[in-house]
């Protein structure tokens, strides 16, 4: 009797509990392939409060509650992509570890290549003209004559 | 052929002022996503002791409102609380989301230094708070009429904050 009555007492309990709380914070979830599939989704995410940490390696408060959310979404039935974008629609392309590749970051992605391209235009320019100047025009019909005229000189002597 | 000279210059010059105006910027700050999006929908229960609970609803109900996110814990949020204090006393509405916080240390903390909201929220799990994107107490956003984001800040408002930040998104709000 007093089993029955404490089960009862701890199923009303539980069924008391909003669903957010189904899964205790930072507790794994209970198939690998889910949590696996999680923790791929948390090495992208940024931590927000230490900023150069994924919500994986962080041990902030904030990061912890991410990770839940995330491990949620995906027991609802999200996809890895719907889950990520959970988040990033609340907190911006700033939490994702690797900026997307979209109209506001084109300077980000190809700046560096367009840069590198500039770069090696000028030196190509800057080493064709140097090629130009080096070498020498051939010598006329003058020059050929004086310069027949000093060897002559020189081995004579 | 001056050119030659002056284009790295100019170049040169040009990558130097980016960068030094980017000095000044504080990287900690992070865009928000929710600025000109409708406030996420919510409902949350008053903080111990008070009435008045906090919905999305609430923030449709007047021109403009001033939404503070607050914890007892948070030791700049005690910096800034005179400032929502005259904040409401210029006639502005400001609501409070408790954030994370212990209902008896909420209500003691609003009990001691003074309660400017007029509706509170308590988000005890800090649920809500990640759906406005919250990422450190305290946050202040500024509502309009239809219940869009107009602004946010993001740590203790200063008299600055507020003159040249919250005052003048509330003028916008009202347009």
């Amino acid at each position: 009797m007093r089993r029955a009555l404490i089960a009862l007492v701890v199923l009303s309990a539980l069924s008391l509990a909003p669903p957010s709380f189904a899964l205790a914070v930072d507790e794994p979830l209970p198939d690998p392939v889910l949590e696996a599939r999680a923790r791929t989704i948390h090495k992208i995410l940024r931590c927000l409060v230490c900023q150069n940490q994924s919500i994986e390696d962080s041990n902030a408060d904030l990061a912890r509650d991410l990770r839940h959310i995330v491990r949620e979404r995906l027991l609802e039935g999200d996809s890895d992509a719907e889950a990520t974008q959970y988040v990033v629609d609340r907190y911006g392309d700033w939490v994702l570890l690797r900026p997307p590749f979209k109209a506001t970051t084109y300077a980000l992605w190809i700046g560096p290549f367009a840069l590198l391209a500039v770069a090696a235009a000028g030196i190509v320019v800057f080493l064709r003209r140097r090629l130009v100047i080096a070498a020498p025009k051939p010598l006329d019909e003058k020059e050929h004559e004086r310069l027949r005229r000093v060897l002559e000189e020189s081995e004579a002597r | 052929m001056v050119l030659r000279y002056l284009l790295p210059l100019g170049v040169f010059a040009a990558v130097a002022v980016a960068l030094g105006v980017s000095l000044t910027m504080d990287p900690r700050i992070i865009p928000s996503a929710l600025k000109g999006k409708p406030v996420p929908e919510f409902a949350l229960a008053a903080v111990q002791g008070r009435h008045l609970g906090l919905s999305s609803d609430n923030l449709r109900e007047s021109a403009v409102t001033v939404v503070n996110v607050f914890a007892s814990w948070c030791g700049p949020c005690r910096i800034e609380h005179p400032l929502i204090m005259k904040l409401r006393d210029s006639g502005i509405t400001v609501h409070g989301i408790n954030y994370k916080d212990r209902p008896e240390n909420a209500a003691e903390w609003l009990d001691n230094f003074g309660d400017p909201y007029l509706r509170t929220g308590a988000d005890l799990d800090g649920r809500v708070s990640i759906d406005w994107g919250v990422y450190g107490v305290p946050e202040t956003y500024v509502i309009d009429g239809h219940g869009l984001i107009i602004e946010k800040h993001v740590g203790p408002l200063m008299p600055d904050d507020i003159n040249e930040k919250i005052l003048p998104a509330i003028a916008r709000a009202k347009r």
